[in-house]
């Protein structure tokens, strides 16, 4: 009796402590998003101390955290995307950087992927081997050669600089292997004896069974590249070129409320992956999870 | 017959070669013969052609260099701070949603969505609570402490490790769920016959199952703290204050001054201190999971 009641105590603690967590894990999300719907002046009195915007108005004394809009208005998305349409072009530059990389990351790589899966060999394991070391480097060790490239090749300060780098990253094709060496060998030898050559057991056998792999692959290597910051500033030079990630920070202090709600279009299309793809997302995740193996 | 044997093998090479090819060019353009011409660049005195051998010339210019050791003692800092934190945490976590609470699935979301929220989109909020007017001190003032100037000061490193927390605890959390899924079940009711504790439990079984993923996670954590420039360039810019100045602001100003010379050098000590890390973190992992290892 008395264990029990322990037992419903020690659940009713967990409860408690996952709301306190899941408040502090949902607020910074939640805040911006409803802070973007409210109106310049709101904005200005909430945090008219900190941005030291020049608009006048009322300020308040102390920051004003606020959940709940006073009053509800669409005014900073009309002005962010109607009247001004550099965002909608530095956004623009985030989807046309970051789409390809996804589509061409996750071809290539399950290309490599399958040629991984199907021979096996002391060169290839040697060559995987490799890939995972260079899949584990910071991104400081790999930007100096991948700038030295761009060099050469003329292609500095033009998208190729990131999309092309990008697309040969290691990441997917170490983790698209592993999906792959766990299907079963017979389906392969089977559609061998019935005559497939290798590039149909490739697209007619081994793509289909991996398909929610592909999906999850695609929306890890997403938000990897939707959240860049550090190779557009590196390997682009002009400022018209670089994503919103980067022209976020540089919005000026008078436009905040601008800024909430461009920072919430930003995080719109990765939100909505998340609620349509969540359960491919967690099942890459729990996949990537081990290198040894 | 053993010679056709071999051509088959032969030709599967070939095939085989022929599907890594893509991946297998753009790695070696992208990243391997460059990297050679990095070694170059970090072993000579210029970046023409008739530059002179100097040896480890480079190297102990770096090491002298203010600015790197700046940069690497605060990148090195934070990675001692937050991926420790990171871990432990995520484990918590695990643990918690573990548990047989209701909303399971619905905290789970929860917990992973910092991960899907780019960073750039988070700063303002993160502005507005540690700001010298913002809520933090604000906060602070009600308990009658004084205010802190959060970003300009020793504070800052907590600031930006609590935004990587913010973001990553989710993604090691889900990998240590998974992992605890994976301890065999029969070994658990065993312990709860005999009367083992909870904590027991925790310290003898799942700890020992779990070490693996910890390996894991740790080297993903640490990767994850050498891109904090990130963070930090958002938040407080190119010039932030100096407990926030990483290796990547450095690599920044030499890419600015075409510093050809500091930047491979710096770009192959910290390809070594990566290598020297990850390989101890599997010789530490070897020798305390070894007997539980499937």
């Amino acid at each position: 009796m008395k264990r029990k009641k322990k037992k419903y105590f020690s659940r009713g603690v967990m409860f408690l402590l996952c709301a306190i967590f899941a408040i502090l894990f949902l607020a910074p999300t939640v805040l911006t998003i409803t802070n973007s719907f409210m109106t310049e002046s709101e904005i200005n009195s909430n945090y008219g101390m900190i941005f030291s915007t020049t608009t006048g108005g009322y300020v308040s004394e102390h920051v004003n955290l606020k959940f709940i809009p006073d009053k509800v208005s669409i005014q900073q998305y009309i002005t962010g995307l109607v009247r001004s349409p550099e965002y909608l072009m530095k956004f623009w530059n985030s989807v046309i950087l970051t789409v390809p990389i996804v589509f061409l990351q996750v071809a290539v790589a399950s290309v490599a992927a399958y040629s991984f899966t199907r021979w096996r060999g002391k060169i290839r394991s040697g060559i995987f081997f490799f890939y995972v070391i260079l899949m584990l480097m910071p991104y400081q060790v790999t930007l100096v050669p991948n700038y030295l490239v761009a060099q050469r090749l003329g292609i500095l300060n033009t998208r190729w600089s990131i999309i092309l780098p990008g697309m040969f990253a290691p990441f997917s094709v170490f983790l698209l292997t592993k999906y792959m060496r766990r299907i079963p060998y017979a389906l392969i030898e089977a559609a061998k004896i019935d005559g497939a050559g290798e590039w149909q057991i490739f697209t007619r056998v081994c793509l289909p069974q991996c398909r929610a792999s592909l999906c999850s692959i695609a929306i890890l290597v997403f938000i990897d590249y939707w959240n860049m910051v550090e190779q557009p500033l590196v390997l682009l030079n002009d400022a018209d070129m670089q994503p919103l990630s980067v022209y976020l920070s540089t919005i000026n202090s008078g436009e905040i409320g601008l800024a909430f709600a461009m920072a919430t279009v930003y995080m719109f299309p990765s939100l909505l992956i998340f609620l349509a793809g969540e359960a491919y997302l967690m099942e890459g995740i729990t996949h990537s999870g081990s290198i040894k193996g | 017959m053993r010679n056709k044997h071999r051509v088959e093998r032969g030709k599967d090479f070939l095939r085989s070669l022929c599907f890594l090819c893509p991946s297998f060019f753009g790695v070696c353009l992208f990243f391997i013969v460059p990297f050679g011409v990095v070694i170059h660049y970090a072993l000579t005195d210029s970046s023409t052609a008739d530059a002179a051998f100097v040896g480890l010339d480079n190297f102990k210019k770096l090491m002298t260099n203010a600015a790197f050791r700046l940069a690497a003692k605060n990148t090195l800092t934070f990675s001692a701070l937050a991926v420790p934190l990171s871990v432990l945490l995520a484990i918590a976590l695990a643990v918690m949603l573990e548990s047989r609470i209701p909303l399971k699935s619905a905290f789970r979301s929860f917990f992973l969505s910092p991960m899907m929220v780019p960073v750039a989109s988070i700063v303002l909020i993160w502005q507005v609570l540690f700001n010298f007017n913002g809520s933090a001190n604000v906060l602070l003032s009600l308990f009658g402490a004084k205010a802190i100037d959060w970003l300009n000061s020793d504070y800052a490193q907590m600031v930006v490790i609590l935004l990587f927390l913010w973001k990553n605890l989710g993604y090691n959390m889900i990998l240590f769920m998974a992992g605890l899924h994976n301890i065999p079940k029969d070994l658990l009711e065993y312990a709860d016959v005999e009367g083992a504790s909870e904590w027991f439990k925790f310290r003898a079984i799942k700890l020992r199952y779990l070490s693996p993923t910890i390996l894991f996670v740790t080297i993903l954590s640490l990767i994850n703290s050498f891109k904090i420039f990130r963070e930090v360039y958002l938040l407080a810019g190119n010039y932030p204050y100096e407990g926030l100045y990483t290796l990547q602001h450095f690599m920044n100003n030499m890419f600015n001054a075409l510093d050809y010379q500091k930047l491979s050098a710096a770009a192959i000590v910290m390809a070594l201190v990566m290598i020297v890390l990850i390989a101890l973190l599997f010789v530490i992992e070897n020798w305390f999971g070894k007997d539980v290892e499937g």
